[in-house]
């Protein structure tokens, strides 16, 4: 019997359409748009203004602020405009768009071999991290070194890496598994080493069996990696969940991964480390999936970071007539686009295109309490009781009833057979009560 | 592709409805329709069909021309109800009586809470008590099971192995040897439904083909109908040990009555049923409980339909109190 998360969860069909598709390099775009905030926290400082020339994995803005992150050019070219740029969602945002001309990439970038990485400290690791504007790639983009520098008082007992990507049609990181298999352990190591510790886990669904048998056969010449085969159970590639199925320790409410000794990486932010530790080369490309049941040609593309979404869409064959709707990220926890021209950013995992059939949505029923998002949530909440109380606006009952454990995976909704939007009345809930928590500590 | 729709996520759907879970339940009341029309002939298939007759009809009125809704009696709710009204009479009763009892049912048991979800107690228990009540001699004339045949309401009648079971209590006499000698019909005719009763609760075998199916298809889980099984028979048999010239063997709590279609269909309901699953063996416990007591103590031979009520009213206060276990 395969290890899994404890309880609930839900089986969305997989659709992994693109996971035979090896990884193609992008063309570079002639411009692109890069966003001072690709991360959680504070946006990044720019250093440079309109006019200025720079290199292929220049530093163009710097970390503005202990959460925060450093911005790279991911092309040569000249800055033609620092202001502000409508993103995903159509909301204003601070970028740096630069005009590209050749691709002369930063002479200390060693491209093509290795530097000898085991003289360094784990300090200089993280520090060569955190100078390349790393960012957790699995969707969240919390700044990496921040992870990596655990509260004082908290002990890292192994590291976790994630490669499970539980999300429907998504297969990038599977790719990658795959086709830098030899780089992921490496990076693995150069993580233990930061961290201090000597046992990593490498957490992936028994659907990728490929690279579950690609990773172990790596790591067996390896001290202290373990490949870690999983049932395939959505979200198992949760934080919480991932640490229950591979260590069987559940992180208590409200806490943190490291309250348990855990630190999770994902599979593609360990390649983005193994590449600024032993390349020197910061986080200006990634691969993506694009991927939707009628996308002509879906497949995995490594994307300059500031590329056009509607670029990788032509690439894929064109946005198809029938689609409704674009997502950034999958199909569970992506988030709809309202303009497919706004830039890839570090923390896109995928495009995907969703067709008329499939988003077509039955109207919502009155709740029959079959009880079936109770079975489905990861958490072990009551969504319809949350979706109820946050419809009456009784903040300190949701409290109670541990809203803020919510994860938004999304199961509820996905799960229940009167079409309810349980997941949108939570979101609602679980926003107005954590505010509600803030006001109060102040 | 002119606009993009936006939505938040999830972007896909199980595609699991009412529908699926409410036919999926009809369909796992065939095979009992089945052996009831072959154990109790055209009188079957006459009850039946008035009853969910009457249900839609009473639905459709009720939404249309009282609560000025769309009426929605195709969802399939309305159906099982009638079905379920249908078993848990006898195959004799006149259709008038089933007339009413599909009105109580639908009209006060579910329209009257605001419908589908709304309401406290299983629809069709409502109506099944009421008649029970208010027609107490139609709905304690059982019909023999002789086999497929086309007399209705002079159907022969006689008795059934709880108004047996009663009828031995009352008499001070060893409960088995009462049995025996009144012609109790065996475990064998018992899970077979080869006895007389209600015309869908006899055959206990077909009631748990559906069971079976039900499970397959994750329509419902194993929590309630098992803990009840186990309950009756564990409680029963704990009495039975203590004294068995007064208290049958549990093994005939499980066959007999309307406890097998009660626990896997009646019990199940969703809209009256606990969520969580501890809450969900808290009120099967109840249930089993209940129906052995009212069997062995209460007026009443049969304690299932009073039992499954009984622990309606209780589901929203173990709903309040049992949490389902949390992550950590």
């Amino acid at each position: 019997m395969l290890k899994t998360f404890k309880i609930g969860g839900v089986h969305p069909p997989e659709n992994k359409l693109s996971a035979g598709e090896k990884i193609q390099v992008l063309p570079v775009p002639e411009q692109v748009v890069i966003l001072l905030n690709q991360h959680i926290g504070a946006p990044a400082t720019p250093i440079v203004k309109k006019g200025d020339t720079v290199k292929t994995g220049q530093l163009i803005a710097t970390a503005g602020g202990f959460v925060s992150a450093n911005i790279h050019s991911s092309v040569s070219g000249t800055v033609v405009a620092v202001d502000s740029v409508p993103d995903a969602a159509g909301l204003s945002k601070p970028a740096i768009t630069i005009k590209t001309e050749g691709d002369e990439w930063m002479p200390e970038i060693n491209r093509e071999g290795e530097a000898a990485w085991d003289t360094l400290s784990k300090e200089d690791i993280v520090k060569a991290i955190a100078a390349a504007g790393i960012v957790g790639m699995g969707g969240a983009t919390f700044p990496t070194q921040v992870k990596l520098t655990p509260p004082p008082g908290n002990k890292a007992e192994f590291l976790i890496v994630n490669g499970v990507e539980c999300e429907p049609y998504l297969t990038s990181d599977h790719r990658v598994m795959l086709e830098k298999g030899e780089q992921i352990i490496v990076g693995v190591q150069m993580l233990m080493k930061a961290i201090g510790v000597s046992k990593a886990v490498i957490g992936i669904e028994n659907n990728k069996k490929d690279a579950i048998a690609h990773l172990q056969q790596l790591a067996s010449t390896q001290t202290g990696i373990e490949v870690c085969p999983l049932q395939v159970k959505y979200p198992q590639g949760g934080e919480k969940q991932l640490i229950q199925a591979t260590t069987g320790r559940a992180v208590p409410s409200g806490a943190l991964p490291i309250a348990v000794g855990a630190i999770v990486q994902n599979i593609g932010t360990v390649l983005a480390v193994y590449e600024a530790v032993a390349k020197h080369k910061p986080l200006i490309e990634r691969i993506v999936t694009i991927t939707g049941k009628s996308v002509k040609h879906p497949g995995n593309y490594l994307c300059r970071i500031g590329t056009p979404v509607s670029k990788l869409i032509e690439a894929a064959g064109g946005m198809p007539e029938d689609t409704v709707k674009v997502i950034g990220g999958g199909p569970m926890m992506g988030r709809a686009m309202v303009n497919v021209d706004s830039p890839i950013t570090k923390g896109t995992s995928g495009i995907l295109l969703i067709n008329e059939k499939e988003g077509a949505r039955r109207p919502m029923r009155s709740c029959i309490r079959c009880g079936k998002c109770v079975s489905a949530c990861p958490m072990g909440l009551e969504p319809y009781l949350l979706a109820r109380l946050a419809m009456a606006n009784l903040l300190e009952r949701l409290e109670e009833e541990r809203v803020m454990d919510c994860i938004e995976c999304g199961s509820c909704s996905f799960t229940c057979p009167s079409a309810r939007p349980l997941l949108d009345y939570i979101r609602l809930g679980k926003g107005r009560t954590g505010a509600m928590i803030r006001n109060r500590k102040k | 592709m002119d606009k993009l729709l936006i939505s938040p996520s999830p972007h896909i759907h199980s595609g699991d409805s009412i529908e699926r879970n409410m036919y999926g339940v009809l369909i796992a009341l065939i095979p009992a329709f089945i052996c009831s029309v072959l154990f109790f002939g055209i009188g079957a298939i006459i009850v039946t069909l008035t009853s969910v007759v009457a249900c839609l009809f009473f639905e459709y009125v009720i939404q249309k021309f009282i609560l000025k809704r769309q009426p929605t009696i195709w969802d399939g709710s309305a159906l099982i109800t009638g079905v379920l009204l249908a078993f848990n009479v006898p195959s004799n009763l006149p259709v008038w009586i089933i007339i009413i009892g599909a009105l109580v049912a639908i009209g006060i048991g579910k329209m009257s809470f605001g419908g589908l979800g709304c309401n406290i107690f299983n629809p069709a228990l409502v109506g099944r008590v009421f008649l029970l009540i208010s027609f107490p001699v139609q709905m304690t004339t059982w019909p023999l099971a002789e086999g497929f045949h086309s007399s209705y309401v002079d159907a022969a009648t006689g008795a059934t192995p709880l108004s047996l079971l009663k009828a031995a209590v009352k008499s001070g006499e060893s409960v088995n040897t009462y049995l025996m000698d009144e012609g109790f019909v065996g475990y064998g005719n018992m899970l077979l439904g080869n006895m007389g009763g209600s015309l869908g609760e006899v055959a206990a075998f077909a009631l748990l083909i559906g069971f079976a199916y039900m499970l397959i298809r994750k329509i419902i889980t194993w929590h309630i109908p098992v803990t009840i099984f186990l309950t009756v028979f564990i409680f029963g048999g704990i009495l039975n040990v203590c004294d068995p010239e007064q208290f049958v063997n549990p093994l005939f709590h499980l066959l007999s009555g309307g406890l097998m279609l009660g626990a896997i269909f009646m019990a199940t309901d969703y809209v009256t049923s606990p969520m969580s699953h501890k809450g969900m063996i808290i009120y099967g416990v109840g249930i089993g409980i209940l129906t052995v007591l009212i069997r062995q103590f209460g007026a009443y031979p049969e304690g299932m339909s009073f039992a499954i009520l009984i622990m309606n009213a209780f589901t929203p206060l173990i709903n309040r109190y049992c949490k389902p276990k949390r992550f950590a």
